[in-house]
């Protein structure tokens, strides 16, 4: 049965005339331009290929529930899921990887709960959770920013790099590294001091990588201007920023070797912003009132940094949205019931 | 003090039974969808993984090895976890309503819930002791309520979904599971 909804996702402060996905789309671009200066033509060719396969996957799907196709693409919201994916998946990984991440997000995350409105797990994340967990090699392999390339080499044009996605050639050497985060889960005999003197991608001295506190402050800005757009509220964001930023501080032992960073470090590198600002405050898989919202951030941040400190992987964002996505209807619940029982008794005093 | 922290972090999180080695699996999808029963449920599992691991060991420890019966380990803790619950049931009835109903309305559930028989055979192949093999059972059981209860009001919130027809019911309940271990697998390695 087809449902017309009266659109109620009008952003109130351009009188309705963009809707809200429309706006988070606008607040993305500045990241997507920096991204793709700093790590090549591999980001926009990400996206591509992610949009693509959504759009086409939910157009199949629409079709065969006989729903209306065009309501539901023009909203955008596939489109959404599609360029986050794309930018959090390594430029210049495989187009098979592209195209199996985005069918597991849009198919599995999306489509199979009901297009939209009502989602349990944020489908980007799902899609990245899957290829990582099945392609931890071609997931580990990151474009090198080019702040920080050799003098002489560059990244690869636009015809290279369709031909790299595509298989047809495979000159990646000079251009792919390791990120800052995987740098310090993989050298565990190294001072912190010593990681950002050898590591190149920490060249220039800089706190959390060259290029990639640019791409985080790009976000960041992505995020505040949707922050004054009121198209979230801060409370998710916050919580869970000065999580990370506090256990980091907790955690920090003046640089040893089993140190994990420090809190700038954390919020400044990796997916921290996108996750912070365009992940988890995606509205059908996040919690309901706003100091449910707190917790929720709070413990998103909590898992993110468990993670990357002492887990197996490198970057955590997705597994810390995921395990926050499983545990929101909890938080409603508990944040519903606290507040009926302490309502309760304040009655009955 | 500090392996009984470990054990119980461990289990309840990292190394989830339920969702790492797919034990408890019946009785999760089994469960009923409402929220409110599930918390009965769940307590009623605790108390019963508590106690079955408590005379599953001593079983173990007194009789099994001893005599070296080794080999009639499993029948001889079913027999146990059979046993053992008429125990439950008094001390539900002493202690809670809610305990009492629930084990008498799901006991099918609980007594088959794989994740019982399952920690008994688990603690016996890890030569601990008592103690901590007690605190692996409260661990466990505390590690499938977790589970059991953020299942369950997942469930509610896709039963408001325009879920696929082919999907609606337990197709969608494993395809939320299996998410769910999804997210679990970012623990491992901790």
């Amino acid at each position: 049965m087809p449902v017309v909804k009266s659109n109620p996702m009008n952003s109130p402060q351009l009188g309705g005339a963009v809707s809200k996905i429309q706006m988070v789309l606008l607040a993305l671009m500045p990241a997507l331009s920096i991204m793709t200066y700093q790590f090549g033509f591999g980001t926009a060719i990400n996206i591509l290929i992610a949009v693509t396969t959504a759009t086409v996957s939910e157009s199949i799907i629409l079709a065969l529930r006989k729903r209306p196709i065009k309501v539901h693409l023009n909203d955008l919201s596939s489109v959404l899921t599609a360029v986050l994916l794309g930018l959090a998946l390594p430029p210049l990984a495989p187009w098979w990887l592209v195209v199996i991440a985005s069918l597991s997000s849009i198919v599995i995350a999306k489509q199979l709960y009901g297009n939209t409105g009502v989602g349990l797990f944020n489908p980007a994340m799902v899609g990245y959770a899957v290829v990582l967990l099945s392609f931890p090699l071609e997931m580990s392999v990151w474009v090198i920013p080019v702040s920080v390339l050799v003098e002489g080499i560059n990244h690869p044009n636009i015809f290279e790099s369709f031909s790299i996605v595509f298989g047809m050639s495979n000159s990646v050497d000079g251009i792919t590294g390791a990120t800052p985060l995987d740098a310090f889960k993989q050298s565990s005999g190294l001072l912190v001091d010593q990681i950002y003197q050898t590591k190149t991608v920490f060249s220039s001295a800089t706190l959390a990588g060259v290029g990639w506190e640019v791409v985080n402050m790009a976000f960041l800005f992505g995020g505040i201007f949707l922050l004054q757009a009121r198209i979230f509220s801060w409370h998710a964001p916050l919580a869970m920023m000065t999580t990370i930023s506090i256990l980091a501080m907790l955690f920090w032992d003046g640089g040893s070797s089993v140190s994990a960073g420090s809190p700038l470090m954390h919020l400044l590198s990796g997916g921290t912003m996108m996750g912070a600002f365009f992940i988890i405050t995606d509205p059908s898989t996040s919690v309901k009132t706003n100091n449910a919202k707190l917790v929720y951030g709070a413990l998103i941040g909590l898992f993110i940094f468990v993670i990357r400190a002492w887990g197996d992987y490198p970057d955590a964002v997705a597994f810390g949205v995921l395990l926050g996505n499983c545990a929101a209807p909890l938080i409603d619940f508990l944040s519903k019931n606290t507040t009926k029982i302490s309502m309760e008794t304040s009655d009955a005093e | 003090m500090q392996d009984i922290l470990v054990i119980l972090i461990s289990s309840i999180l990292i190394n989830n039974l339920v969702l790492t080695e797919f034990f408890g699996l019946s009785s999760l999808f089994g469960s009923p969808q409402k929220i409110e029963p599930v918390i009965g449920l769940s307590l009623a599992t605790i108390l019963l993984i508590t106690l079955a691991t408590i005379a599953n060991f001593a079983v173990d420890r007194l009789i099994l090895q001893p005599f070296d019966l080794e080999y009639l380990r499993t029948l001889a803790f079913v027999v146990t976890i059979g046993a053992v619950i008429p125990a439950a049931k008094k001390i539900g009835r002493v202690t809670s309503p809610v305990i009492d109903n629930s084990l008498t309305l799901f006991m099918p559930l609980i007594f088959s819930n794989t994740a019982v028989l399952g920690i008994s055979l688990i603690i016996i192949n890890k030569n601990i002791s008592f103690i901590e093999s007690m605190f692996a059972g409260i661990s466990i059981g505390i590690g499938f309520s977790l589970i059991l209860i953020m299942f369950t009001l997942l469930r509610e919130r896709a039963a408001l979904a325009d879920v696929p027809r082919p999907f609606q019911g337990a197709a969608i309940g494993l395809v939320t599971a299996g998410l769910m271990s999804l997210g679990f697998m970012g623990l491992i390695g901790i």
